[in-house]
This record gives C-alpha cells, sequence and structure tokens, in this order.
C-alpha cells in the first residue's frame, strides 16, 4: 500500500496552499484531486483578485491557479490529478479511483479540501435543461469557450453572480435582468456598478417563478417577493431568455469529513453542515484537517490562507515543531483574521466565532 | 480591461440550435486557441467537438442541451455543475450508461446518445 505523511483532498486553492505549505515544512504530501488540471474552481475566474498584494490583488484567479501550481510543482510532493477519493476506511486509509483502478492510500494526517457544490433553487421546472448553476456557465464559458445561451437570466446578486453576469457579457452573451430575493444587493458594489454602466437591471426583492419551456428554457417569470420572500401578486413578468443561471450560494461538500466521524455542527452563516474546527483548521480528531470553502463558504483568498494553516500545522504533527512552519501558521492566522475583519468579512468571522462557542470535549 | 458592449442581439436568432450551438469567438480577456477537431456521434448525427473539451461542452457548443430523461417523471435534463458533483448529465457512452459526460474527455468517434431512466449495461462487456 501506498503511503504519505499528509493526503491533500482537493487542489484547488486551499489544497495547492496546505500542499505547499507542509511540503516547505518537510513533510512528504499526496495531493489527490479528480479533475485533470490542478486550481480548482480558479482556473474559469478572469476576474482580477482584490485585497493586498500578498494575496495576488490584481491577479486573475486562472493564472493564481497557475503560479501555485508552478511553485508546488517545484516542491517534492506527489500530485495525483483525475483521481477520486472514494472513502476513508479504517481511520486513517484512503480509497482513491483513477479512470482505470482502485488503490489504497496510508496517511498521517488528511486535509479536506473538497471545496463546496453548487445550490439550486426551487421554483417551477427548474429541473430544464438551460437551468445552470453559475459555476457551470463560467466553466463552459471560461475553459471551454462555448457560449451557454444567448440570453440569460441571473438569480442571484451576490459576488459570483454579478462577476458571472459580467463575464457573459464579455463573451457576447446578453443579460436580460439580475434578480435578488433580498431588498439589497448582495456583492461589492465595482462588480454592480460595471453591470448598470451596461444597463443591466439587478432587480432586488425579486425572484425566479417559473423557468418557461419543454424541452428546455425558453423564457422565465419572474417576480416581486415582500420582506418575507412571498412572491407579490400581479408583479409578474415574463422574460424571453434561453438560460436561467443560478448563483444562489454553495453549500460545503463534507462528505468526506462526515465518513471521518469528526464532530459536525449545521452553522448556516458558513453555508451548512460544516465539521467543528479550531484556528488551526484541526477538526474534532486531531489528524484530521480542512480547509478553503468546505470549513465554511468564503473565497479563494482566505482559502489560501487556510490552506497554508493546515499545512503548517499538520506538518508540525507529523514533523514535530519548525520555527518556518510556526512563522507560516501565525502569519496566516493574522492575514485571516485581518480579512474577517473587513467590511464583507462579517459573516464568515460570525460562523467562525459560532465554532467556538461549541467546542468539543478533545479526548 | 475593456467590456465588449456591443449586445449580441445584433446576431439574432437563426435557427435555436445555431444561436445555441456557438463558440465564443472574440473575448476581452480570453484567448481561445484553435484545437484541432474531433469528430463524434449524438444520436447517430455526426457532430464536431474540440480536443481537450468536455463530451458535455462539445455538445453545448452544437447547440443540445437536453441529455437525458429522467428515470420516473421522463423530465428532459441537461446538465447542472459542469464539474462532476450533481449527476444530472448522465449519457450512454459508446453503450456505457450513467458516464459523467461533464468530466467525461471527448474522444473521437464516441458515440453518445441520450439516456433514458437508469439505462441498459451492454450485453457484452469485455472482460478486463
Amino acid at each position: 500500500m501506498r503511503t504519505t505523511d499528509i493526503a491533500i483532498v482537493g487542489g484547488g486553492p486551499a489544497g495547492l496552499c496546505a500542499a505547499i505549505a507542509a511540503s516547505r515544512a518537510g513533510a512528504k504530501v499526496t495531493l489527490i484531486d479528480d479533475s485533470d488540471r490542478l486550481g480548482g474552481q480558479l482556473v474559469k475566474q478572469t476576474h482580477k483578485f482584490f485585497g493586498s498584494k500578498r494575496h495576488y490583488c490584481g491577479t486573475r484567479g486562472m493564472d493564481i491557479a497557475t503560479l501555485l501550481e508552478k511553485e508546488l510543482r517545484a516542491l517534492p510532493a506527489e500530485i495525483l490529478p483525475a483521481t477520486s477519493v472514494v472513502g476513508l476506511y479504517g481511520g486513517k486509509v484512503l480509497a482513491l479511483a483513477d479512470r482505470e483502478r482502485l488503490a489504497k492510500l496510508d496517511f498521517k494526517c488528511l486535509i479536506v479540501a473538497t471545496g463546496a457544490a453548487e445550490n439550486g433553487l426551487l421554483f417551477e421546472n427548474n429541473d430544464l435543461p438551460g437551468v445552470y448553476g453559475a459555476g457551470a456557465v463560467q466553466t463552459l464559458m471560461n475553459v471551454y469557450g462555448v457560449k451557454p445561451g444567448t440570453r440569460v437570466l441571473m438569480v442571484g446578486s451576490g459576488n459570483i453572480g454579478l462577476i458571472v453576469s459580467y463575464q457573459l457579457i464579455q463573451a457576447g452573451i446578453d443579460v436580460a435582468a439580475v434578480v435578488e430575493a433580498l431588498p439589497r444587493i448582495g456583492g461589492y458594489h465595482v462588480h454592480a456598478a460595471k453591470l448598470a454602466r451596461l444597463g443591466v437591471p439587478i432587480l432586488t426583492s425579486h425572484t425566479v417563478l417559473t423557468a418557461i419551456g419543454k424541452e428546455e428554457v425558453e423564457g422565465a417569470v419572474i417576480c416581486r417577493v415582500d420582506q418575507s420572500f412571498k412572491p407579490i401578486a400581479r408583479t409578474t413578468q415574463k422574460l424571453k431568455v434561453d438560460t436561467i443561471c443560478l448563483a444562489v450560494g454553495l453549500t460545503p461538500l463534507s462528505e468526506l469529513l462526515w465518513q471521518s466521524g469528526c464532530k459536525m455542527v449545521c452553522v448556516p452563516e458558513l453555508g451548512g453542515h460544516v465539521a467543528w474546527h479550531n484556528e488551526n483548521m484541526q477538526t474534532s480528531l486531531c489528524h484530521v484537517y480542512l480547509a478553503g470553502d468546505v470549513s465554511g463558504i468564503e473565497e479563494a483568498s482566505t482559502a489560501m490562507l487556510e490552506g497554508r494553516v493546515a499545512g503548517a500545522h499538520a506538518a508540525m504533527q507529523v514533523l514535530g515543531p519548525s520555527p518556518d512552519a510556526e512563522r507560516v501558521l501565525t502569519e496566516s492566522q493574522t492575514e485571516l483574521c485581518a480579512i474577517r475583519k473587513g467590511p464583507f468579512g462579517d459573516k464568515a468571522a460570525c460562523g467562525k466565532a459560532r465554532l467556538a462557542e461549541c467546542a468539543p470535549a478533545r479526548a | 480591461m475593456r467590456a465588449r458592449t456591443s449586445r449580441p442581439k445584433a446576431e439574432g436568432r437563426r435557427t435555436k440550435d445555431k444561436a445555441l450551438g456557438r463558440r465564443i469567438k472574440h473575448h476581452p480577456i480570453l484567448a481561445f486557441e484553435a484545437r484541432g477537431p474531433v469528430g463524434f456521434y449524438f444520436e447517430g448525427r455526426a457532430m464536431e467537438g474540440r480536443q481537450g473539451e468536455t463530451i458535455a461542452a462539445a455538445l453545448a457548443a452544437n447547440g443540445v442541451r437536453l441529455f437525458r430523461h429522467a428515470e420516473k417523471s421522463g423530465r428532459p435534463r441537461g446538465f447542472f455543475c459542469a464539474v462532476g458533483k450533481c449527476a444530472s448529465c448522465l449519457m450512454v457512452v459508446d453503450g456505457q450508461p450513467n458516464t459523467m459526460v461533464c468530466t467525461e474527455p471527448l474522444r473521437e468517434g464516441v458515440k453518445v446518445e441520450r439516456q433514458r431512466g437508469r439505462g441498459k449495461l451492454p450485453k457484452d462487456r469485455p472482460a478486463k
């Protein structure tokens, strides 16, 4: 059986940074990703990041993926692309499946950086072809250069909804409107302003009621909603669209963590059920760590920092104390705090604080 | 970064397939290198995709959005997540049902069919 010090599941921003930090600290690292290409969802992010230089501000997501992969490939880490982790057995064995065969991997520490899956939304005909997740639309147009449709209704005005709407227009696709159930726009003002300048209506207190069409989306019915998100009668309007894009949040992909038996808690601010974890990204099981969206929905910049925290801490657990790893750990923790003190870090900070209130009794 | 502000309305809607099945020609940020063509079949019809893309991307580029009919209701389904998480895109690929085409690489000559219900396993599976 294959063995490794630290097995990392997921090669997105969190997993890549965890692998870099752990490998730098001298641990034997195995990074597993189900895609052929590392970078996770960064590979389809054509927008430039905000924040400080240290957090790759001004760099496009897809270029950050390339930079991180290059950094990792210069280190002696083992990378297993196109491989899925299909189970966690006996506590410290992972079952791996690539396109050809199954294999086992024995590890000392596990870092789960599996990210999140897109949420659906309840409305009539929400299963029609042409109702796509925002990430799917991004993959189709930014990775493969294929237009998902000709005229799109965007549901959700968080940063993903706003950014993807803008990217649709960049790709030459019409955005009929952005609807938002809340009475205010969810994402950054700069993104909303760009759309407004291009004449895209952003309709707050609105939602989608129905997807029109028999075999695929041919239109949409939207309406106003009241403060408790109930549709208001006689406010419906029909939109001629062929695609409905849902940007209504994400849910952590926690299957492996559930299977590990670590303590799970439901924290709405973090996107649902997450594994309880401390400031070192360690779960209630000492050898199981997590980083990135699976620990609570945030963004790539915090995912990268959480990855560094988990990687550095796990490496010290395997190899013993190291001043360099300690420095990476504390620096990343400080930066995480700083980001979450920002105007849009409230929700995550609040969610993480909730975790502290329900700390498990350590065996 | 400059946005393309011309609206696609001017391009008009020709037939439904043509209007949907288009590749991005001009983009302010991305350059899509012209990759070699890959011939494949969808429901017996010859179609062309590009090297390095998934079956789902190739179908989308050909204007195909209906991938399967749901098991119980028979309702039409297409892909939803495009990253291999939701299993909405299961199709029959070279006789193999339940293939997640949003992550399955496109290969030359591959036969892709819509799946009805759970699909049937090929009768004579080659022993490996």
